[in-house]
């Protein structure tokens, strides 16, 4: 219908100012939603009971005394009123009596749980159904001081930083070696970076499980994963915009390395949330195993931010900075993860947080992707595949040495 | 409420103390069984040498976290229910009794309701009941009496009273047979004689059979022999359980239904009678039931229809439906404990004391 002519623009009514004429539907909706609650949701009717649906979503354990954070995630009001552990009713005490949607209670069982064992832990609602935690290995909960917030950030720098910093030291090497080897090497980045957003999709949809559903569960791992791409193709496109202006040579692989370090920096603040939310609850031996593990396969992360910048002249000072920068860039989240997870977790933003990193990875991935390209400009060609497969195997290796 | 509202008081216990040294006259009665008389001469002597009661000045027993027997928070309201596990105790219905020739004719009437009760405090169970109870009425005749129980099902589901006892295939109560299930808003009546003497039970048969019992569609049966028992303080005491969550394991566990009644709320009996308690176990999904009691020895008639007592004790175990009469005396005054040495069970509801005055 495209000879159909458009309408005027302007009709010959009342000129009513634009931002009101934008405002009102929003006004028909409100007054809509008053009167269909008001009356009740006219002609619709509910049909059978209430289900009730509670999700433990942090276990605390302190002498004398274990600790679940619940939340509703049902559409009706639900109320606790007694507390199982181990087949006995046990006295405790909550914050909600009756819990409204998406509202939550902390409820304080009194029990003298003992080091090392298991336990179940029943809340029994009003109506007779039971919303259960289990604690597979009762330990306390380390008390959120600053020792503690120490200890995170050094397990930060450990599994972060210091590994990130170690990978990049291979700059030099990277420099002198032959082109072909550098695009190999850029391949394998790509290998190890779609690992590593594999691992975070699935890690984030662990932790959407175990969360509240009503939060969105598992769809909150590519909403942040969306978000973030989105995000950095934004970013990208501003420093693009602006390289030009100031057209400054060599601008495009260290704009790539930043996009790298950014990515791995997301992906690595999930990392120290896993980490800090497992130490917290005492599913995690910080034993020199672990931290070996993660060690060695930060270090490739490391090798992935300077692959993109091992052919750029120069040094001093400058270059200095910006491969400080960029270590830093990628690393430290991994200490703020810890923090976050350690004090102040929540399943659903861990798996919001696994998304942004995932999403920023797969961002990365497509920048990275062109300057593997060979002569004839084929993406895939032997030496490529070999360098993503390597990446790829390296990553699943030194990854079995870590399971948080 | 927290472990202090519920501690108990060893104050009581140390009045009692002195009481039990005191002469215990019923010592010279006659009494049918070696057991309990027994029990209760040891008992003395032990006082009075200085040893018995178990009363020691000093001994404070809550002084640590978790030493307070109930868990459960609150308190279960029987205005709310309609019906208090301590009235049950002594509740006994004995039907309405008319002659035809020259015989004894009781007749029973039971309607079955659905009705939500309070199992725990603030926990409410959808039940199935007999006459709004749970359990429902204790039906009392006498060896040889004709029995009459005329039952309207006001429920929303079909349901049947299937009696323990002997008699014909019509007035078994169970589907398919005779009149088979009561629909609801119908009626029946089921008619057969007293026989044998013992403690029984009625319970609901129409299937899911689990699930119509564990609702709560079970009672107390005792037929009485024909020469009588000797007098003593009765109690009914049905062991059962609620599965409010629907996975066929029960959260709740109890003496007549509600957690911890006697718990919270001591059965007070007087030091020296003779007590006879009904024990009845309709527990559904756990194999096993049992019935212990602290500081004391019973006599204990499985399914009470004989008159010598099979064993001398302070536990039993009972499997689904079995019941059995258990007898003794206190020799002291205070609070004794009673629960199943189903020790879960203890710790979920199915405990209580005596406070022995």
């Amino acid at each position: 219908m495209a000879q159909v002519a458009a309408p005027p623009r302007r009709s010959a009514g009342p000129r009513v100012p634009a931002w009101v004429a934008g405002l009102v539907p929003l006004l028909v909706l409100g007054v809509g939603i008053v009167l269909f609650v008001a009356l009740d949701a006219p002609g619709l009717q509910r049909n059978g009971i209430p289900v009730e649906e509670l999700a433990v979503e942090k276990t605390e354990l302190r002498p004398g005394q274990i600790e679940l954070t619940v939340r509703n995630n049902g559409p009706d009001p639900v109320g606790i009123r007694q507390a199982i552990v181990n087949d006995g009713f046990a006295a405790f005490e909550q914050t909600t009596e009756d819990i409204g949607r998406l509202g939550a209670s902390r409820v304080t069982i009194d029990y003298p749980w003992i080091e090392g064992q298991a336990y179940d832990v029943a809340l029994v609602t009003a109506t007779g159904g039971t919303a259960t935690s289990a604690v597979d290995v009762a330990t306390e909960t380390p008390e959120t001081d600053v020792g503690f917030f120490g200890l995170m950030a050094l397990v930060g720098l450990y599994v972060g930083v210091i590994p990130v910093a170690i990978g990049m030291l291979w700059l030099p090497w990277l420099r002198r070696v032959d082109q072909r080897l550098v695009q190999f090497l850029l391949a394998l980045t790509l290998g190890l970076l779609a690992f590593l957003g594999l691992d975070a999709l699935l890690e984030g949809q662990e932790f959407a499980g175990t969360g509240s559903q009503a939060f969105g569960g598992g769809a909150l791992v590519f909403l942040g994963a969306a978000v973030s791409y989105l995000g950095l193709v934004g970013l990208d496109a501003w420093l693009r915009g602006r390289k030009r202006r100031e057209s400054a040579k060599g601008a495009g692989p260290w704009r790539l390395a930043f996009l790298v370090a950014f990515g791995i920096g997301l992906h690595n603040l999930g990392e120290g949330l896993a980490i800090g939310s497992s130490y917290a609850i005492g599913s995690l031996a910080l034993g020199a195993t672990l931290i070996v593990g993660f060690a060695l396969h930060n270090t490739t992360e490391g090798l992935a931010i300077v692959a993109p910048v091992a052919n750029e002249p120069g040094g001093g000072a400058q270059r200095l900075r910006r491969l400080v920068g960029l270590g830093l860039l990628a690393g430290v989240p991994a200490v703020i993860g810890a923090w976050v997870g350690a004090s102040a977790f929540n399943p659903s933003l861990a798996a919001f947080m696994f998304g942004l990193g995932a999403g920023a990875i797969v961002q990365v991935i497509v920048q990275i992707a062109p300057s593997i390209r060979d002569g004839a400009g084929r993406l895939l060609h032997p030496l490529a595949v070999g360098g993503i497969v390597t990446g790829v195997a390296l990553m699943y290796a030194t990854g079995l040495l870590i399971s948080v | 409420m927290k472990f202090a509202a519920q501690k108990i008081s060893r104050r009581k216990l140390l009045g009692g103390a002195a009481g039990a040294t005191a002469a215990i006259p019923f010592l010279h009665e006659a009494v049918p069984h070696q057991g309990v008389h027994d029990q209760l001469a040891q008992a003395q002597a032990q006082a009075q040498d200085g040893h018995g009661g178990g009363e020691q000045p000093g001994v404070s027993s809550a002084s640590h976290r978790g030493s307070a027997h109930r868990g459960t928070v609150g308190r279960v309201d029987p205005e709310v229910n309609g019906f208090d596990p301590t009235e049950i105790l002594r509740n006994f219905d004995r039907g309405t009794v008319t002659r035809e020739n020259g015989r004894v004719v009781r007749t029973f009437e039971i309607v079955a309701e659905d009705k939500e009760i309070e199992v725990a405090p603030g926990v409410k169970f959808a039940a199935w009941t007999y006459n709004g109870r749970v359990p429902g009425p204790t039906l009392r005749a006498r060896e040889g009496e004709r029995v009459r129980v005329s039952f309207v099902n006001a429920s929303s589901h079909p349901h049947t009273i299937h009696f323990h006892g002997i008699h014909t295939d019509v007035h078994d109560g169970i589907p398919g047979v005779g009149p088979g299930n009561i629909s609801p808003g119908g009626s029946y009546t089921y008619e057969f004689d007293a026989f044998p003497f013992g403690l029984h039970l009625y319970h609901c048969h129409s299937t899911p059979l689990a699930e119509h019992i564990a609702k709560g569609l079970y009672g107390t049966f005792i037929i009485d022999p024909k020469d009588e028992r000797p007098e003593a303080d009765e109690l009914v005491m049905v062991m059962n359980g609620f599965d409010t969550n629907f996975d066929r394991t029960n959260e709740v566990y109890a003496v007549n239904t509600v957690a911890f009644a006697y718990e919270e709320k001591p059965i007070r009996v007087k030091r020296g009678d003779l007590i006879r308690m009904y024990v009845v176990n309709v527990l559904e999904y756990d194999l096993l039931n049992s019935f212990h009691i602290h500081a004391n020895f019973f006599d204990y008639y499985p399914t009470g229809t004989r008159r010598e007592p099979a064993e001398f004790t302070d536990t039993i175990t009972q499997a689904q439906g079995q019941r059995g009469i258990v007898e003794l005396r206190f020799p002291f005054t205070g609070k004794y404990m009673f629960h199943a040495h189903v020790s879960e069970f203890a710790e979920l509801g199915w405990m209580g004391f005596f406070e022995v005055v």
